[in-house]
Parts: C-alpha cells; structure tokens; sequence
C-alpha cells in the first residue's frame, strides 16, 4: 500500500537556540527519527518514527529537546475516539492483530485511589519508626494449623517451607528474553542486597545468575523452557504459572530472531527456534491436575520448598483461589488486570480481567470464611505503583506484593509501550546488544534498592500512623481503610467502609 | 598514579565525554557557550573509538615512559614527576606532530584550530576528569594509586 493513513503520534521540538549538533540523540535513538543534515546544516527529526521513549531528551546535553504530543486532531468525537480510528487504519494497513506491551492503559477507575488509610489520633498513639522498632519482615508460604509447643516451651510443630522477606515485595516474573541479561542481573542483584525475591519469569535461569538461587524464585509454565532438576534445586521456591494480568487465556510467543544462543540455552530450546507458550498447560485441566504438578515439584525439591501458583485476576477467582489452596500450594499470586508484559495483543491488554484490588478482597474473604486462609500466602500484583498501594493491598489482605513494571521504570523504563519491537531504547526489553550495554547493572541493582528502602520507609511511615508496629498485623485489617466515591456495591466487595462511616 | 579507565562493556557511544571534554577545555564552562560562542573551540582530548557494539573512549595513559616527551622537538610536553600527568604547554607546542606520531595508542589529538597537539591532562584545573564525571552510564572509572 503506498499511503499510510497513519499521521505521527508524537512531534520532537528542537531548540536550535540550543543545539549544538553534538548528534548524541541520533547515537541514542534506535528508532533512527534523529539525523544530521549536511546540506540544512543542522539536526532534523523524523517525527513518524518516535516513539517518545525520552532516552535523547535525557541523553540531549543542553535540554535543546521536547517531544510532545503530535497536535494534529481528528474532528471532535466522542465516539470515534483518536485510538479507534488509528487502530482500524493499522489494521487495515496489515491485516494482523494489534500488539501491544506494559499493562492495560485505558481509563479505567483506579481503586487504589479511591481508598484512602486511616491514622490515629488521641485514642491510640501513633507510632514513630524512627525511635522504635518497626517489623516489615514477613513470611510466604503454609502456616500451621496450630503451633504446638514441648514441655520447655519449644515450638514441636513441624513448618511447612517459608520464604523470608525483608520487604513486603518482590520482583514480579519477568523471563530472560523478554527483558535483558542486563536487567535480570540488576533485579537479582538488588534481590539479594534487599533479602527479597526476583523472579525468573518462563525463560529458564541463565547459568551466570545461579549463584543468586537463594533470592530466586523460578517459573515453571506451560512451555516448561528451561526446566530440569538443578533448575528447581537452585531456586528458593518454585511458581507455577498459570495465568498473568496481562493476557489472561493467552500463551506466550518470543519470536525465533529473539532466541539467541544465549536464550536458547537458557530456554533449553535450539537456536532460532520459536518460543512458544501454549495458552492451558496440556497437563491440568483440572484442580486435581494442578495438585499433581504442585506435589510432583515438591517432590522433586524434597519438600523443602515452598510452590506457589500465580493466575490472573479473573471474574470467579475467588473460587479458583480456594481450589489452589485446596491442591496444595504454599502461595498464590494474583495478577490483576493492569498487570505489564513484553507483548500481549492489545484487545485481550485492555479488556480481559478484573482490577486487583476487587480480587485481592474477594480471594481473602473467601479463603477466610473457608478457614483456610492460613494455608497459602497471598500476593498482590498487577500494578502496584507507590508504598500507598502496597499498605492498602495488604490491607485489603495481601501477604506482599509482586512489582514488576514499577522496577523496570526505576530501571529506565519510559513507559513507551514499546517492548515488543525489541528496540527499547533503555536497554531493558531488548536482546540486542548495543542497547543492552545502557543499563548498567552496577547502577541497575543500587537504583532498585534506593527504590525499595524508600518505600519500606514509607510503609513504616504508614504502620507508625496507625498505630501499628508490624506489617503483620496490617495484613486484612481493612477497617484500616476508607473508600472515597464509590458505589455501595464496591464498597462491599472490597469489604470496606466508606469514608466518615 | 591515578587514571581513566574505559568500561568498554557498558560504554553506549553516546560521544558525551567529548562534549564534556571540549566543554572543560573551553574558556566558558559551559556546553552551549562552549559550542556556540568559542571561536578557538578546543578539539575534544578524548576519543570513542568505535566497532559496534564495541566502543570504548580513549585518552592519554600517561605513560611511565612516554615517548611523546621523548620526542617533543620544543620541551612542550612534559611528564609531571610528581604527579605522572603527562601534559602539553601549549605555548611551546608548535605544532609538528612527533608525539601524534609517536604514541602507541593515538591518544594526541590534532587541534587544527589552535594548530596545537592537544591531549587528555586529567581536567587539571577542575581536579576532576569532565568525562568520568558526566558518562551517563558510569562507562569511565578515575582510579588507581599514586
Ligand atoms: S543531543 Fe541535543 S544538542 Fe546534541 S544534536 Fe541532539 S538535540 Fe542537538
Ligand atoms: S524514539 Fe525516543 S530517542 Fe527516539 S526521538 Fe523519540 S523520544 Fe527520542
Ligand atoms: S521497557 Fe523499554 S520499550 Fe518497554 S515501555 Fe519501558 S522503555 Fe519502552
Ligand atoms: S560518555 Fe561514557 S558512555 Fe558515552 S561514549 Fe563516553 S565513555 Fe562511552
């Protein structure tokens, strides 16, 4: 076709007051929009190609750059909406399904900003967690029934498996060719460091970032990539994926031009070859079927283990949730419907799924009205984006939080949605090496950790206010929240009150 | 003695230290007047030599034995024997080239517009390398003993 129907989304405004043709935006743009021209004399920009990934506005020595958003409109219409039209165009133009990557971006209602936390005043003192003690550790996996002691006051029960986590987070799946050698080696580094946990995703764990099994958890998924015995043995729990937030029903794809010789060995699978993840796991079609895979995984790790389960947020997840919890498993993660991804298509992105917060509620109320709720551990995921959002989803009734997106944008992340091309220009959702180099792991992992100690400041902050001393005690206390401009029907799914109430 | 050293693995070729080099070596400290106003605009005294993905920025090593004070015609380049920095005093400096040809690693830049040879002198002024201070990426490292 030879017209593109498509204008540019995005315009790059150059300063030439300011420029000084030093041409480090056109090294740094993968997406080739700058050049210098020999004849003009001068810098132009090709304004179709950018992405607004801001890597030359940063890079740009003398701040000479601005990308906005392109000012050319369609006629005013609330229903023919800028995105609906241009997505027909591109489809038309090529026939395939739109792609996409990061989480769902349309304007749904945030529920996280619509609850607001409670603090004290006179009744009960607040807390300050500068002068006193301040638990965030917490544990993942099975508690007891009941713990039971001998006769010199010796605890006799036996514990299931556990995690330890110095922070009520961790980091989020996210495979080795989704995202960079460079990136996993930041994330595992930083897991280390914090005595948390970072997760390999379904690519396999690349033999360099073994010796971080300790603070590893790895994926089995229904392409099994890289799975064998030292792969389990390694790790300190093992997640069987079922399901992400992203692309709930959906498999995986990573293209054969993706798959390195470093990938494939990673992934077990030969060079060039497609990395395909089928949609179910052709072995579980059942909660039974999933029951066996959790028990045949602790079996091969000697039940020292803890296996967790993750599944995307979906209409009757409560239900799903209590089934895993009935199979065997020592956690559950939760992928709400926000949740990021290196590629999804687009209409599954942006309308299959339910908000995390509804699901976390839901999943708690009825794991503790079963009486179960102590036999699995359970995380929150899908877009948690501050220390706010982490002492409510813990109000609501998580153990911890999985972040994924939010650590790639301490990485560098721009938010471009561009993770699919394999050109990220910040050197995190690409395989190609000259973009690789510009995360520097050595930066990487120390800008995970500010990162994660801000935010573990931050939620003592928040403990303190209330009053309480231990992550522990917040955990499905949702008296400690309020909602704000809800309908009485959310309210009540949440399992909250509104606020004044 | 205390020395740059290049990170070639996570250089990303950006060409910011030249900036920052030209930009230290300038009578303005500073990138836009540095560029826009400096009509003796100094060459920039590191170089990235690049091989995709390979690129790494070059500059003097100061050597124990540096040849180019060996063979400077004039006495202009000089081997601090306190501090080991090589430097060239650019008003004796007439120009030839023997030290451009001479050093193994072709770290002496030609500054045509001066017609001086100019090369890396560790930012002696401000005490602190620009290049090492502005890699964005953390590429180029300032170590090493006395
Ligand atoms: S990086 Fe900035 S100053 Fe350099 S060429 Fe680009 S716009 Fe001009
Ligand atoms: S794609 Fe990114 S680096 Fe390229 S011009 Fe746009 S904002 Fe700049
Ligand atoms: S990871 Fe890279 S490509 Fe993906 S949204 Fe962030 S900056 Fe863009
Ligand atoms: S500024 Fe740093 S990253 Fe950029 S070219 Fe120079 S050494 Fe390499």
């Amino acid at each position: 076709m030879s017209l593109n129907y498509l204008t540019p989304e995005f315009k790059v405004l150059r300063d030439y007051d300011k420029c000084i043709n030093c041409k480090v935006c056109m090294r740094q743009c993968a997406n080739e929009v700058h050049s210098y021209d020999e004849d003009l004399g001068k810098m132009v920009a090709d304004d179709y190609k950018c992405v607004n990934c801001q890597r030359c506005v940063v890079m740009c020595p003398t701040h000479a750059l601005t990308i906005v958003k392109h000012p050319q409109v369609f006629r005013e219409n609330a229903n023919w909406t800028y995105d609906a039209i241009r997505d027909i165009y591109r489809q038309a133009e090529t026939g395939g399904v739109l792609l996409s990557a990061m989480g769902n971006d349309r304007p749904y209602p945030i529920y996280w900003d619509k609850m607001v936390i409670n603090a004290s005043q006179v009744t009960n003192p607040s807390i300050d967690p500068l002068r006193e003690p301040m638990e965030l550790k917490i544990f993942i996996g099975r508690k007891p029934d009941k713990i039971e002691l001998d006769e010199n006051l010796n605890v006799k029960t036996k514990m299931p498996p556990q995690l330890t986590l110095n922070y009520p987070i961790m980091f989020s799946a996210m495979s080795y060719g989704s995202i960079s050698y460079n990136a996993h080696a930041s994330l595992a580094r930083a897991a280390k460091e914090l005595g948390i946990y970072y997760n390999t995703g379904e690519g396999g764990l690349h033999k360099d970032f073994r010796k971080y099994g300790p603070n590893t958890i790895v994926q089995v998924a229904s392409g099994r990539f890289g799975v064998d015995r030292e792969y389990l043995k390694t790790a300190a729990a093992v997640e069987i994926k079922i399901g992400q937030g992203a692309k709930p029903g959906i498999g995986g794809h990573l293209p054969g031009e993706k798959v390195s010789e470093d990938i494939s060995e990673t992934r077990m699978i030969p060079v060039g070859s497609d990395a395909i993840s089928p949609a179910p796991h052709h072995d579980i079609y059942s909660i039974e079927d999933l029951s066996q895979l959790i028990y045949s995984l602790k079996e091969a790790t000697d039940y020292k283990k803890p296996v967790g389960v993750k599944i995307a947020a979906v209409n009757n997840v409560a239900a799903i949730a209590s089934g895993i919890a009935r199979a065997g498993a020592d956690y559950i993660a939760i992928d709400g419907f926000r949740g990021g991804t290196g590629a999804a298509p687009k209409r599954i992105r942006d309308n299959v799924g339910i908000p995390i917060e509804f699901a976390i509620a839901s999943v708690d109320s009825r794991l503790r009205s079963e009486g179960i709720r102590h036999t699995i551990s359970l995380i929150a995921a899908g877009s948690i984006r501050s220390s706010a959002d982490i002492v409510k989803a813990i109000a609501l009734g998580a153990d911890a939080v999985y972040i994924g997106s939010a650590a790639l944008i301490a990485l560098g992340c721009h938010m471009c949605q561009q993770c699919y091309t394999g050109k990220c220009n910040w050197g995190i959702a690409t395989q190609d090496p000259n973009l690789v180099k510009r995360l520097n792991p050595e930066i990487g992992y120390k800008r995970l950790v500010n990162l994660i100690t801000a935010w573990g400041h931050e939620i003592q902050e928040m403990l303190g206010g209330m009053g309480i001393n231990d992550i522990e005690s917040l955990k499905g206390n949702r008296l400690m929240l309020r909602g704000i401009g809800m309908t009485q029907k959310e309210l009540d799914v949440l399992g909250i009150l509104a606020a004044g109430e | 003695m205390k020395k740059v050293y290049a990170k070639e693995e996570v250089c990303v070729g950006c060409k910011l230290c030249e900036v920052y080099c030209i930009t230290s070596h300038s009578r303005y400290k500073d990138v836009l007047k540095a560029y826009k106003f400096d009509s003796n605009r100094p060459a920039p005294r590191i170089v990235v030599e690049e091989n995709r993905p390979l690129s790494f920025s070059l500059q003097c090593r100061h050597c124990d034995d540096a040849p180019c004070v060996k063979a400077c015609i004039t006495g202009a380049m000089q081997k601090d024997p306190v501090t080991g920095v090589v430097t060239c005093d650019t008003d004796k400096c007439v120009g030839c080239w023997t030290c451009v040809l001479v050093c193994g690693f072709g770290a002496i830049v030609r500054d045509t517009n001066n017609k001086i040879a100019s090369k890396c002198d560790l930012c002696a002024e401000s005490g602190e390398p620009a290049c090492v201070k502005n890699c964005p990426n953390e590429a180029l490292v300032y170590e090493g003993g006395i």
